[in-house]
């Protein structure tokens, strides 16, 4: 039976993905890719990966939809209709061969959920088995998140903070004269007006950043952590920024503040490391934190992961704030 | 049933397929980018494929002594982290969008290109 | 544990603690200060690494103490020096010399921001050379990949846009190519270390899956590195970037990507897949020759210069990859020392420009008429690191050409055509770098330029951005007249490429 579902569900993601890319009104596109997103979350739910399932529905389904509306208030909202499309025909020919070689190499692959896939056999167990030892947290994700592989970590979180700058630079520039700034239809203010949305909203939005802040100190008992936990807050602070208005949102949380929240995070992540250096060990060495090496271990984890919150939470409020202000 | 356990495979193929021919064929900046998406997501669902086992369940060791099978944690991992890396990218994308359409009056790439050409 | 053992580690975490820092000092000076000075101790350790590796010892550090495959192990060998050695110096000199120029063309209260993606640049292309870990470079990459795009959308024309739009949109398509190579070559091993992978992919029954996996890593580099002919991003985001932005980036970012492709392709592929070398140099060595021709060809006929010099970079890397290509000693050598002398001349061209861009607002080559009367020294130090390009005795140019010539002439009779071609596109360069310099020497100034410098403020650049222009100028002689430091490097650097190599 869950055989037929997840077949079905995956059938159905490539329905969508087809839909996306043939929808001409943008609008309808975004919401297509939500829904997209949500899929996503729950292939991934089933093919037991939690931790994934719960950021991709926070950031897909959430985050990147309000970003994408954001956008589209500053831009036109149809796809302009051309007489003659460019580039289809060897386009589809193109991408019909590479579907077909990665078909082929497929029956050279092991079966998705063999056991005995050389996935399986190498590292993974080798993490499995030994973070009950070495670092005693239940959830293995982020025991491999947080300290086996917590370079990555921390230049994920790099990848986020720049992409905030990068965005905070863009579109802070001056805008150019030349052009009259035509008005696109507000969505802020659509929301604000229907009272439904609003009162259900208002009575939402502590659940979501209490649900948030129990992912994030969570994360290392249950599916969660810090991206999550960042993305879960961000969202239900936007959606309070799209009920009461932006500037109620930034009365609370000022625009200097967001991006001090952003680096600060960062930098936290990066000081914990350093300090690992100055006890002794490598660079994120957790180990040494503490007299008894899991203890520091499970501090080192608490840290980062706060770390990652504050410099996800940060960043996407200021990613937000940053589109909402070019609008004004 | 052998065969189905490549369906996942299929399903990648056929999504980034998709995202790359809306990346190449279609003109709208903001189409691209959501064509972008679909193609990094394709990618996800190949990672996490491979870290499903028949019988497993999420890697979070409740009980160290009992025997249970796990799936995979390292490529969830990687996948987390390519997710944000996802958002990051057409969070910056979108950017240029609106600034491109500021200074062209147009998010369409050949219209662009046309105006690029006069200038 | 001492700090000498932290070294391998420090050439990323500098960057990464001075950028958000960066972002959030005011006054705009002082960020640029903390730039400059990260950048300056990033080149410092840099250079102890370099010192380090010239015996062709690897310098290994395991990030959080966990051993190699379980966490993530930096290897900086030969390779990774010297190119951590180009990113560090050239972040160091564009930096100095575009203070001025930068603050001209970004309105102050944007200043810190852009300083810190520039930071951020230099820590992802740090983190992608000393790296020893897969998945690690593409974390690093999307680092250095964003970072890049914003300071090449700092560019003041609204082209600057569109170009980083496009060069966003290849870019991840590059980078998430990479990725599913990585995945499927991690399905059949289950590991993710470079080394590792090597190892267990001996085992492996199967080779439909790694061949794909080879396809999609090469080609999603070559993407990135703007191998022909998947080259088209990058002549139009050369031109559009400030000038400091494209005095740096065109120093060291797609010599990054070579990196990864070589040493993924020799140390991974090589010894696993059959024949692979003779795949290798089929796929490589056409695009090579055709890039050589093809950049070379079009530079010709460019009018603007920062265009024009982005077309002979796209052939350059033609000579990179004809080196590797030949998949021998006296081919590698003379490829990754043409990284080092390429970086040299391509570096110094553009901070030439850096300083011309003090009294020129547009580049096309008519714009340039008449200006080695007003700004000598510039254009002087400019015309000695054209000769570098084209190849002149006495120039760090000569030196890797000659060992290309000689590694090609190793190529039996095929040789001759690649001598033939090499030396063709050395005429071409001479061709297109002469059609900047005769009328930039010999030329009166064009009055209806509209970029022309203006009369009343002629003169050189300001005397620190000079001195830039001309220390970078220096190096192209000195590396050409001593070039002991680099070739022991390259040697290092291909003997262990080979090393993997059946």
């Amino acid at each position: 039976m869950i055989v037929v579902f997840s077949l079905f569900l995956l059938s159905l993601l490539v329905v969508t993905a087809i839909a996306i890319v043939r929808s001409e009104n943008l609008f309808s596109a975004v919401m297509l890719s939500g829904i997209f997103s949500l899929l996503m979350a729950l292939n991934f739910f089933i093919l037991d990966a939690a931790d994934v399932a719960l950021t991709e529905a926070a950031v897909g389904a959430g985050v990147s939809t309000v970003l994408l509306l954001g956008a589209l208030a500053l831009t036109p909202t149809e796809e302009r209709r051309r007489k003659r499309e460019r580039k289809v025909a060897a386009t589809l020919v193109t991408v019909t061969m590479i579907f077909l070689a990665i078909s082929y190499a497929s029956f050279d692959q092991p079966r998705i959920g063999d056991p005995d896939a050389p996935v399986h056999r190498h590292v993974a167990p080798w993490y499995l088995e030994q973070t009950p030892e070495l670092i005693d947290i239940p959830n293995v994700v982020t025991a491999v998140l947080g300290s086996f592989r917590g370079y990555d970590t921390l230049g994920e979180v790099y990848v986020v903070l720049t992409a905030g700058i990068g965005v905070l630079f863009l579109l802070s520039a001056g805008r150019p004269g030349l052009l009259p700034h035509r008005r696109e239809p507000r969505i802020e203010s659509s929301l604000k007006s229907h009272l439904i949305p609003h009162v259900v909203g208002r009575v939402l939005i502590p659940f979501i950043v209490l649900f948030g802040l129990y992912v994030q100190f969570h994360g290392e008992y249950g599916p969660g952590g810090g991206f999550q936990a960042g993305a879960i807050i961000a969202a239900g602070i936007i959606l309070f920024a799209l009920l009461e208005g932006e500037g109620a949102a930034l009365k609370v949380l000022p625009p200097r503040v967001l991006v001090g929240l952003a680096i600060g995070g960062a930098l936290l992540y990066l000081l914990v490391g350093v300090a690992c250096m100055l006890l002794g060990g490598n660079f994120l060495d957790y180990s040494v934190l503490a007299a008894d090496p899991v203890t520091g271990q499970q501090i080192g984890i608490i840290l980062i992961e706060l770390g990652v919150g504050l410099a996800v939470t940060g960043t996407l409020l200021s990613i937000f704030h940053a589109f909402a202000a070019r609008e004004q | 049933m052998e065969i189905l356990g490549l369906y996942n495979y299929w399903v990648f193929g056929a999504l980034l397929m998709i995202g790359f021919f809306a990346l190449i064929a279609r003109q709208n900046l903001v189409k691209k980018l959501l064509g972008l998406s679909i193609f990094q997501s394709a990618v996800f669902l190949l990672y996490i494929s491979l870290a499903k086992v028949e019988g497993g369940t999420a890697p979070i060791i409740l009980d160290p002594t009992a025997a249970e099978i796990f799936s995979n944690p390292l490529p969830q991992v990687l996948i987390l982290t390519a997710i944000v890396v996802g958002i990051s990218t057409t969070a910056l994308g979108l950017a240029i969008v609106v600034r491109i359409r500021e200074a062209y009056d147009t998010i369409e790439d050949d219209e662009i290109r046309r105006l690029d050409r006069r200038s | 544990m001492s700090l000498e053992a932290h070294i391998p580690a420090l050439p990323v975490i500098v960057p990464l603690l001075a950028a958000p820092i960066a972002a959030y000092l005011r006054p705009r000076h002082l960020a640029w200060a903390a730039a400059t000075l990260a950048s300056i101790a990033s080149f410092a350790i840099a250079v102890l690494l370099a010192l380090a590796t010239r015996d062709g010892s690897i310098h290994r550090y395991a990030m959080g103490g966990w051993p190699a495959p379980f966490g993530i192990e930096l290897a900086i060998d030969s390779l990774g020096a010297l190119v951590l050695l180009i990113i560090t110096g050239a972040s160091t000199l564009a930096i100095i010399a575009g203070r001025e120029t930068i603050e001209r063309d970004i309105e102050p209260h944007r200043q810190p921001l852009f300083y810190a993606a520039w930071l951020m640049v230099v820590a992802g292309l740090a983190g992608i050379a000393i790296t020893g870990d897969a998945f690690n470079v593409f974390v690093f990459m999307e680092i250095s990949s964003l970072a890049t795009y914003v300071v090449i959308a700092a560019g003041s024309d609204r082209q600057a846009l569109t170009a980083v739009f496009k060069y966003l949109i290849m870019g991840t398509i590059g980078a998430t190519f990479y990725l599913i190579g990585v995945g499927f070559v991690y399905m059949m091993t289950g590991t993710l270390n470079f080394a590792d992978m090597q190892a267990r992919l001996a085992d492996i029954p199967y080779v439909a899956p790694v061949h794909l996996a080879a396809a999609f890593i090469i080609v999603g580099l070559a993407l990135k590195a703007a191998v022909f002919p998947l080259h088209a991003w990058l002549p139009n985001a050369y031109a559009h970037a400030p000038h400091a932005v494209t005095a740096f980036i065109a120093a060291c970012s797609t010599k990054v990507t070579i990196l990864v492709l070589l040493r993924f392709d020799f140390v991974v592929f090589m010894g696993n897949i059959a024949e692979h070398a003779t795949q290798f140099a089929l796929f490589v060595m056409p695009l090579a020759l055709l890039g050589i021709l093809f950049g070379s060809g079009v530079a010709i006929f460019e009018t603007n210069v920062k265009r024009l010099l982005g077309y002979s970079s796209i052939a350059q890397l033609g000579y990179i990859l004809l080196g590797a290509s030949f998949v021998d000693r006296a081919g590698l050598l003379a490829s990754v020392l043409h990284i080092f002398n390429h970086a040299l001349a391509k570096g110094a061209l553009f901070l030439a420009i850096v300083a011309l861009g003090h009294h020129l607002t547009r580049f096309e080559i008519r714009d340039l008429h008449g200006i080695g009367r007003r700004m000598p020294w510039t254009l002087g130090a400019f015309s000695i690191a054209a000769l570098s390009l084209v190849g002149v005795p006495g120039t760090a140019g000569f030196i890797s050409k000659w060992y290309l010539i000689v590694a090609a002439f190793g190529q039996g009779s095929l040789g001759l055509v690649l001598v033939g071609v090499i030396v063709a596109s050395s005429l071409m360069a001479v061709v297109y770098l002469w059609r900047i310099l005769e009328p930039a020497w010999f030329a009166a100034a064009d009055p209806v330029a509209a970029g022309a410098a203006d009369d009343k403020r002629v003169g050189e650049a300001p005397v620190g951005v000079l001195a830039v222009v001309l220390l970078a100028a220096a190096l192209n002689v000195w590396f050409g007249l001593v070039p002991a430091f680099p070739l022991e490097l390259a040697g290092h650097a291909a003997d262990e490429l080979l090393r993997h190599v059946p």
